[in-house]
């Protein structure tokens, strides 16, 4: 287990910047996830820190060691890839053993681990068979076995996920975290699911165009927005901006609220146009347009469907809608986030 | 009434629609394909089976029923099991420096260099051109007098005019030749077969494998080799085949020579057959291959099927 850092690291493809000056401190145990849409480096930077590619400038650090002339093998770090890259031609048995016998231990070691790590992910059973012959969830227990079994510095986890559907993945999710506490191991998570990375990340880097955009716990990401890119890239729908004095003004879906549902605190008020609504069992969506305000995109409001009846919002109609202050964020004209309005 | 003009509809749209059953359109398409085989390689194996238990030669162009007797004078003959023994020489040898030669440059193809897309397409040309005209330019290469390969021998001191190898003139050299020259023809298809299944192998696979600590020559010889392995041996099934079969090189450079050193079943059964007029015996040579090849072919696929991943 150790610590991962990187200072100022920069990496150019030819002439395309592909990350830019990222620095980051990824604490010993953590749980860090690096959130972005895709293209936006985040798979780059963590080829970097695992030394699959080699960055421009800058340093990585790795359990206080500068990495950046070390070989990869040296640097002791396990990686999970998106399509598991299991080997098709061992049994899972040697897949898992692979990473040990490349160390050369003891084969009646490699043994007792092997057996270890597969009790672990539960997938005794499956010892003998072929990658192909598995499911998308057991081969990423394979992946995440083969991964574990050497006790890797670091777990670096390149979108795991994305190749199961959707039930498997909420269980999955669930899964490497529970692992990933268990065990303990400093862990970088790649995904451009918002979902995966509030519900899995000790902390959140929001990545766009090769730099970062916020560290920050989940809470901190979603409540209190750096800037106006990561308050439209987290959250679904995403946060609703309107034009304000040549900057831009932010809330929350589920902020905007009927008027005379919110009781206490000081609230701003606005006329909003129904457009039309959308039922989802535990909550209702609503689209629709401030009156005298311009917005890049449709205003929509999260309602608690049990306290506002459908008979009272219908399309077409105005209503009286209020945004408590305090969850008010602005934005100034570069997108940087604002104190004051 | 009715019933008669429904079924006659019926009918119409079953004619209509035939192309769409699968057992119409696949015949249809596998039909020339079956007929090739059948003219071109069914009709000449039952012939050369039939011209093997007669004694047909041209002198003499009637059936006469002999057995197994021609198949017993060739194996007791000394000059077919020399050729029996120089075809798997041949054969494996050049196979072996085909293959080794196909590896290396699709490794160097693989890297980008300089040029790459030029190298690649050259690389293709021992495959394309015509074997008469290669063969004669390796003949004029491997004269012992004034070619090139002995002049530079010479000149760098490794041999004397007097002493300087005869390529061609001596059994073991003249081995080598022919397998030199069937290799160079070979190794562009080989790098051709390297490179597609290199090109396959899944990139997580091999970053997987450079994470969990596999250097070179561990990724090279227990993840790629492996996984490549069953498009490798669909290749050298064709080119064990091929070259078993083969007489051309043979012909054009030694002609079996010196002394029956370089001869193989194809050349003999050649030579016999229709250079001396005994088809009988000829036809009873080249049948050698059969069973031979057909053992080949099975333990290969058979290993292929083990080894699908």
């Amino acid at each position: 287990m150790a610590a991962v850092s990187a200072n100022e690291v920069s990496k150019k493809f030819s002439e395309v910047t592909a990350i830019d000056e990222i620095s980051l401190a990824v604490r010993d145990g953590e749980f860090m996830v690096l959130l972005g849409p895709s293209g936006c480096g985040k798979t780059t930077f963590l080829r970097i820190i695992a030394g699959l590619e080699k960055q421009s400038a800058g340093d990585i650090v790795i359990g206080g060691e500068v990495v950046n002339d070390m070989p990869l093998r040296a640097r002791g770090i396990a990686m999970v890839f998106q399509s598991y890259g299991l080997y098709p031609h061992f049994t899972i048995r040697d897949n898992i053993a692979f990473p040990l016998k490349t160390q050369r231990i003891a084969k009646s070691e490699i043994r007792v681990k092997v057996a270890w790590a597969a009790r672990l992910l539960g997938i005794e059973h499956l010892l003998d068979r072929r990658p192909r012959q598995l499911s998308g969830g057991e081969r990423q227990r394979v992946a995440l076995a083969r991964a574990l079994v050497r006790d890797p510095t670091v777990f670096l986890l390149d979108e795991p996920l994305s190749n199961l559907d959707a039930k498997l993945r909420a269980s999955a999710r669930n899964e490497i975290k529970l692992f990933q506490q268990r065990v303990g191991t400093t862990t970088i998570y790649v995904t451009h699911d918002q979902v995966e990375a509030m519900g899995m990340g000790d902390r959140i880097v929001v990545i766009d165009h090769g730099r970062v955009r916020q560290v920050g716990t989940p809470a901190s990401i979603y409540d209190d927005p750096a800037d106006r890119f990561v308050a439209t890239f987290v959250g679904s729908p995403p946060m609703n901006l309107v034009e304000w004095n040549s900057g831009h003004l932010g809330f929350r879906p589920e902020h905007l609220l009927p008027k005379e549902m919110i009781r206490d605190g000081e609230v701003t008020e606005f006329s909003f146009r129904v457009e039309r609504a959308e039922y989802l069992g535990s909550e209702r969506i609503v689209y629709g347009e401030l009156e005298g305000l311009h917005s890049p995109a449709e205003i929509t409001a999260k309602l608690p469907p049990a306290h506002v009846p459908l008979a009272s919002i219908r399309p077409g109609e105005w209503h009286a809608f209020a945004v408590r202050n305090s969850q008010l964020c602005y934005f100034d004209r570069d997108g940087k986030r604002a104190r004051r309005h | 009434m009715v019933a008669i003009a429904e079924r006659i509809r019926g009918r119409r749209i079953r004619f209509q629609f035939a192309f769409d059953r699968p057992r119409v359109l696949g015949s249809l398409f596998l039909a020339p394909a079956i007929l090739y085989v059948l003219v071109l390689v069914g009709i000449p194996f039952l012939l050369a089976v039939y011209y093997a238990l007669s004694a047909y030669t041209i002198y003499n162009p009637s059936y006469h029923f002999v057995g197994l007797r021609n198949f017993i004078a060739v194996v007791q003959s000394g000059i077919f099991r020399r050729t029996l023994l120089n075809t798997f020489i041949f054969t494996i040898g050049s196979q072996i420096l085909g293959l080794i030669l196909g590896k290396f440059g699709a490794l160097l193809l693989l890297r980008p260099f300089p040029g790459r897309k030029i190298v690649r397409a050259l690389i293709i040309l021992p495959w394309v051109v015509p074997i008469a005209l290669a063969t004669v330019a390796w003949d004029w290469m491997f004269y012992s007098l004034y070619s090139v390969i002995n002049w530079t021998l010479v000149t760098l001191g490794l041999a004397s005019q007097g002493n300087a190898p005869n390529w061609l003139g001596e059994p073991g050299l003249a081995m080598l030749c022919v397998i030199i020259v069937n290799a160079w023809r070979f190794f562009p298809f080989a790098i051709v077969i390297f490179l597609a299944g290199i090109n396959a192998v899944p990139q997580d696979v091999l970053d997987a494998a450079t994470v969990d600590g596999a250097g070179f020559w561990r990724r090279t010889y227990q993840i790629i080799t492996p996984i490549i392995a069953p498009i490798v041996v669909v290749g050298l099934i064709f080119g064990t085949v091929f070259t078993f079969t083969d007489l051309s090189v043979v012909y054009l450079l030694t002609m079996g020579g010196p002394v029956n050193a370089t001869s193989v079943l194809g050349f003999e059964g050649f030579q016999v057959g229709i250079l001396s007029g005994n088809i009988a015996h000829g036809a009873a040579i080249s049948l050698f291959m059969f069973p031979v090849l057909l053992v080949l072919v099975i333990v290969m696929l058979r290993f292929i099927r083990r080894r699908e991943i």
